[in-house]
């Protein structure tokens, strides 16, 4: 099996996989961090949302040798104690529900705001638009991404 | 409305003790005490602490930490159950440190999952139980000063007597420890409530967006080996042989067993209850060493599957239930007055049909449960609902002791009834029981999906008769696969209205499981009234929210003790919606939908807002009014508020399952529709203030939520929806004739 060396949240990881293994059963099942969740497997939730060098994308359908080499960032890496910007908004408006799809709502938002610090309504429903949340918290997860817009410009 | 009365004697169910790093600990049952009667333990004195399974723990400092074990699926009960306790104990809620033990912890079994009952359930217990501890603070602290107790105050974690001094609680514990648990306390009025009425956030806010550790999915111990599980790909078949050669060679491949002859003893009465909902077939299960290899793994089993049942198509099903509609094999549920001979004299008669698919549950977090099994010990760790059910089964089919089942409950991605069942763990049991090493069963979506427990399909026909322009006849019929309707739910609002009422239930026995989903047997039952009261009213060319209001006025001052609602309550709730809607008051191009319901013990009453845009109707707003009684905790209700209503337009207008030949023809997200961001509305919530006891928030609102829609549709377009989902109807989206007057 190929060994395959990549950076989660700033530190280098070396992990001995089958080569179409997805990033998100070697965060979860070899590295440990399983703040990053399954949903669906074909990125059709978002659960399984991890920055890849900046940008959101659906760890459940990267495979190892697509991921060789880059610098991933989880949930467990977002900020030291939870304190990015958009951890705050959810904290403030207290959005979760069961919880289980908040930690791909929030890299999601996240790496939006990234690239898009003053957006409108239309362009963050648009953002979200890919991450399910069967408790249905939207209302919610829509408040805190333009609460957090605010924080961060 | 009939609330049952709660009895218990709080000595069966608390129990004090010091603690050797100094304080004071309060044991009790949560699991016990959130039931409506108790049967108190054989001998109190004979329990220890282990017993229990929550716990008060005030250290000699003051710091209270309320050990809540009942786990979250997501209503917000870890929060607002212990938000009883702290109010009672009258201490500061910025004070309480609530606390779940970690996953791994031996101290909490036998939990109660919290649903929209718990509150209702724990409302006086908890309460009796946070004023018992304060209670003993309080006597503990008047022995030392050689006061009487009641010359004494609390407040925010501080005892005063007439005097003036003052003992912080943790200066008393010591002494406090020793004493009696007393037998009487008062609650406070509601009035003097300084916690309950306040937000507060999720006691687990923290851990959820920081990713720690804390659903089923993400427990784990050294050691510890993942299964996948091949089960048939049709309801109604059944394994006959199959090959894993190519499989069993694959990486990180550990064994492939069958399982199925051990699951065969939960169909014995002893071991079964109705938690029990599986195929009995044998599956094939792959045993690896991570959750990929195992999926993976699992796709490479050749197997043969023979059919044993009909299979079922969704063609067939819709038939056989209009056929049961058509037919005369009803059992009554209800039976007011003479129906046939009121329809005999009408001078009109309006009656619809309406119908509902098969339902999966989808909670976000796939079905998993872990479990290891030794010659001593039986430890099941995971994410269900009903733990005792699933312990006692668990010891029934394996031929063990129920006490040498330990059973851990973790955060649940999502209920909405799937875990009531506990076909996950019953697989899970079998198969660490063979292969004796911890092990978790994962789902796959496509697992999650096709081997559920679904909301079944349903078909209503209700019949009306006017006469003199008076409702005098109202007729429900239900044909369900498997059956929906039961209990209390026909003395539901109309009952009590029409003096001619009758419910006829009827089903067709289906082999594909059914169980409960979210707002059980009134989901799909609110969406059929409500649209038909608004067709009703249309008929009888009367104003829709009149017709209701006249009908409910005819239930006040009943004597009728089945009557569920109360029409009070159901009457200033519709008040409440027109005025906070602006029903009938928007401006030309705003299409207005209305639905008022009663589940769940709480009245909701909701109005919807559809607009056209790019010559679509898009659901702009819903303005929604909830009764239910005193609001523990208002932050966490509006998101169980907001999220039912979304819920049940996503389902109305998206969900459907369809199946072909036994087969579930949707397995994953792709296709399958959920309700996402873009079509979510703006959501107006609005809280009747009251006295009264708390009751359900997490299902009530979901049910009236798809009517209202359907009326606003029917407003804007002319086109009337009676079969959900919605989406199956484009063409009905689009407006029949151009309307032009907005209604209310
Ligand atoms: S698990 Fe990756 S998108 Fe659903
Ligand atoms: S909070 Fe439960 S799925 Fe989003």
């Amino acid at each position: 099996m190929p060994l395959y060396t990549i950076t989660v949240n700033g530190k280098l990881k070396n992990v001995e996989v089958s080569k179409d293994t997805p990033l998100l059963w070697v965060l979860r099942d070899h590295l440990e961090l399983v703040g990053t969740k399954f949903g669906c497997g074909i990125a059709q939730c978002g659960a399984c949302t991890v920055h890849l060098e900046g940008n959101a994308v659906r760890s459940c359908s990267l495979t190892m040798d697509a991921v060789d080499g880059k610098s991933i960032t989880t949930i467990e890496g977002l900020s030291e104690n939870g304190t990015h910007p958009v951890q705050e908004a959810w904290k403030e408006l207290d959005v979760p529900q069961c919880g289980y799809c908040q930690a791909g709502q929030i890299m999601t938002a996240s790496a939006f705001l990234d690239k898009n610090p003053k957006p409108s309504e239309a362009e963050i429903k648009a953002a979200m638009h890919g991450n399910i949340c069967r408790c249905a918290a939207y209302t919610r997860i829509f408040k805190a991404v333009e609460l957090a817009a605010t924080k961060i410009s | 409305m009939s609330t049952p009365s709660i009895t218990f004697s709080r000595r069966s169910f608390i129990r004090t003790s010091s603690l050797a790093s100094g304080g004071l600990l309060i044991g009790f049952n949560l699991f016990t005490a959130c039931k409506p009667t108790v049967t108190p333990p054989v001998d109190i004195s004979q329990l220890n602490f282990n017993d229990f399974n929550a716990f008060i723990k005030i250290a000699d400092n003051g710091a209270v930490t309320i050990f809540a074990p009942n786990p979250e699926i997501g209503q917000g009960v870890k929060t607002s159950m212990p938000m009883l306790i702290a109010e009672e104990l009258d201490v500061a809620w910025d004070n309480v440190y609530v606390q779940q033990g970690d996953l791994d912890t031996n101290n909490y079994t036998r939990q109660l999952a919290g649903g929209s009952q718990s509150i209702r359930f724990g409302w006086e217990p908890l309460r009796q139980t946070g004023a018992t501890a304060r209670q003993m603070l309080v006597n503990a602290a008047a022995l030392k000063w050689g006061v009487d107790p009641s010359e004494c105050t609390t407040l925010e974690g501080v005892i005063t007597n007439a005097s003036g001094d003052t003992f912080g609680y943790g200066d008393v514990v010591k002494e406090a420890a020793l004493l009696e648990v007393p037998e009487n306390v008062t609650l406070k009025a509601p009035k003097d409530f300084k916690i309950i009425g306040s937000d507060a956030k999720n006691v687990d806010l923290e851990k959820i967006i920081t990713g720690k550790p804390l659903f089923g999915l993400d427990y784990k111990v050294d050691g510890m080996v993942y299964a996948a599980v091949l089960r048939p790909p049709a309801f109604g078949k059944v394994l006959e042989s199959y090959d894993a050669t190519e499989a069993k060679a694959m990486p990180g491949v550990i064994d492939i067993i069958k399982i199925g002859e051990k699951a065969k003893e939960l169909t014995k009465e002893e071991n079964s209850n109705w938690t029990v909902a599986m195929s009995t077939s044998d599956k094939v299960v792959v045993i690896a060493k991570t959750t990929w290899e195992a999926l993976k793994a699992k796709e490479a089993i050749k197997a043969n599957w023979v059919t044993e049942t009909p299979l079922e198509s969704t063609q067939d099903q819709d038939q056989k239930l209009l056929a049961l509609l058509d037919g005369n094999k009803f059992n009554t549920l209800r039976k007011d007055g003479d129906i046939k001979k009121a329809f005999a004299q009408a001078e009109m008669v309006l009656e619809r049909t309406y119908e509902s698919p098969f339902l999966p549950h989808n909670c976000m977090e796939p079905m998993n449960f872990f479990a290891n099994i030794t010659d001593e010990k039986i430890h099941l760790v995971g994410p269900v609902q009903t733990p005792e059910f699933a312990a006692n089964a668990v010891a029934g089919m394996l031929g063990r002791d129920v006490n040498e089942v330990h059973l851990e409950m973790t955060r649940m991605g999502g209920g909405f009834g799937r875990r009531l069942y506990g076909d996950f763990v019953y697989e899970v049991a079998e198969i660490a029981d063979a292969i004796r090493k911890p092990v978790k069963v994962i789902f796959s979506r496509e697992d999650d999906m096709t081997a559920g427990t679904y909301r079944p399909a349903i078909k209503y026909r209700i019949k009306a008769a006017v006469k003199d322009g008076k409702l005098t006849a109202y007729h429900l019929k239900e044909a369900a696969a498997n059956g929906n309707m039961y209990g209390l739910i026909p003395n539901f609002f109309p009952a009590g209205a029409v003096e001619n009422y009758q419910v006829d239930v009827a089903n067709y026995k289906s082999n594909i499981t059914t169980g409960a989903w979210r707002a059980p047997y009134t989901n799909f039952l609110a969406f059929a009234e409500q649209s038909f009261f608004d067709e009703l009213a249309e008929t009888m060319g009367v104003d829709r929210i009149q017709l209701r209001l006249d009908l409910l006025q005819k239930v006040k001052g009943t004597t009728d003790k089945r009557i569920e609602y109360s029409p009070e309550r159901m009457e200033n709730i519709i008040k409440v919606a027109v005025e906070k809607s602006g029903w009938g008051k928007k401006e030309s191009g705003t299409y207005q939908g209305f639905a008022a319901y009663y589940c769940h013990n709480t009245h909701v009453a909701e109005v919807a807002d559809v607009i056209i845009e790019n010559g679509m109707p898009v659901v702009k707003k819903v303005t929604c009014v909830v009764d239910c009684g005193i609001v523990v905790n208002p932050l966490g209700a509006k998101n169980q508020i907001e999220g039912g209503i979304i819920d049940g337009i996503g389902h109305a207008m998206y969900g459907d399952l369809v199946f072909e030949d036994g087969t579930p023809q949707s397995q994953n997200y792709n296709n399958y529709r959920l309700i996402r961001m873009m079509e979510v509305p703006e959501i107006e919530t609005h809280l009747i203030q009251n006295d009264l006891s708390p009751t359900g928030l997490g299902e009530p609102t979901l049910p009236p939520a798809g009517a209202a829609v359907a009326n606003a549709l029917k407003a804007a377009t002319g086109n009337r929806f009676t079969q959900q989902p919605f989406s199956k109807f484009p063409e009905m989206m689009q407006a029949k004739s151009a309307p032009k007057t907005i209604i209310g």
